[in-house]
């Protein structure tokens, strides 16, 4: 079952983003300030324009925007999108871990069951 | 196979997001308890607080499935699909949408698999949405104002990537 329903295109975008481990790390080093490409490029020994490639994707999703400042450009993190993305996650999380626990009690009880009464042979 | 009682969500591909879990229980037990309403009115419930006084099952190809959940206050949530294929104890794929939910077509595709190793099951649930599906009043219902995404918090988000 999936929590509150089917997302709309941009979420769709949103994940397609995020399902790369260089973009959340790109996202995950945008929390914590804006930085320039030359900046984000540095701590993952990646070309410029291979950066700017995952940049281009984040910012496809609305993910990142770029700033005015003209010889710098910073890319900053948009923290709504993003907040959409991770409150679907949160909302589906919400709703099946305590399901799971739940099913792990329920099993053990089918399985003592099983065990007390020996299953009949079935052709099934 | 992952570490029995821990849910991993994560995004795949363009328009997936898969979610893994494994019981301590042999596939053919984690089937009944998915595919027997009695068995999931005991279990899919959610929060505390909620109950599921509807949990029809129609249990085949084409069959039709409808689920409705309720919480404390009263406030009543409806899901309904259809199976489109059903391999016990391998897979099932069903779709689904809220009821309720005017946008065409048939909703979400589902496709949950169950692999089991040494008495123990793996659960992968892929979740498939087509782009073309808009549904902006699920991102608003649920959604905290103000909501500040730090860097602990992607990385709760991301654990099953770190944990990879």
């Amino acid at each position: 079952m999936v929590m509150d329903v089917t997302p709309s295109a941009r979420l769709d975008a949103i994940f397609a983003a995020l399902a790369d481990p260089t973009r959340r790390a790109i996202l995950a080093r945008l929390a914590q300030g804006e930085a320039s490409v030359a900046e984000l490029a540095e701590p993952f020994r990646m070309s410029q324009p291979a950066v700017s490639k995952h940049l281009k994707v984040l910012e496809r999703a609305g993910l990142v925007s770029t700033g005015a400042e003209a010889q710098r450009r910073p890319r900053k993190l948009e923290a709504k999108p993003l907040a959409e993305a991770v409150g679907w996650i949160e909302r589906y999380r919400a709703f099946w871990e305590p399901s799971y626990d739940r099913l792990d009690a329920l099993l053990e009880v089918m399985k003592v069951a099983e065990g007390k009464r020996p299953r009949k042979r079935r052709l099934t | 196979m992952t570490t029995i009682g821990k849910l991993t969500i994560e995004p795949v591909g363009d328009t997936q997001i898969r979610a893994v879990r494994s019981f301590d229980a042999p596939r053919r037990l984690v089937w009944q308890a998915h595919t027997d309403a009695k068995l999931v009115q005991r279990w899919m419930l959610g929060p505390e607080g909620w109950s599921m006084p509807v949990c029809d099952i129609d249990l085949r190809v084409g069959g039709k499935w409808h689920y409705v959940w309720r919480n404390a206050d009263g406030r009543e949530m409806g899901q309904h699909g259809t199976f489109k294929e059903l391999s016990p104890y391998d897979r099932i794929v069903h779709v689904e949408k809220f009821d309720g939910d005017p946008t065409p077509g048939e909703g979400a595709r589902i496709v949950t698999d169950f692999v089991e190793r040494a008495g123990k099951t793996t659960m992968t649930m892929t979740m498939h949405f087509a782009s073309k599906e808009v549904r902006e009043q699920a991102l608003q219902s649920g959604m905290g104002t103000g909501m500040e995404v730090g860097y602990e918090r992607l990385e709760k988000i991301f654990a099953a990537e770190t944990a990879a």
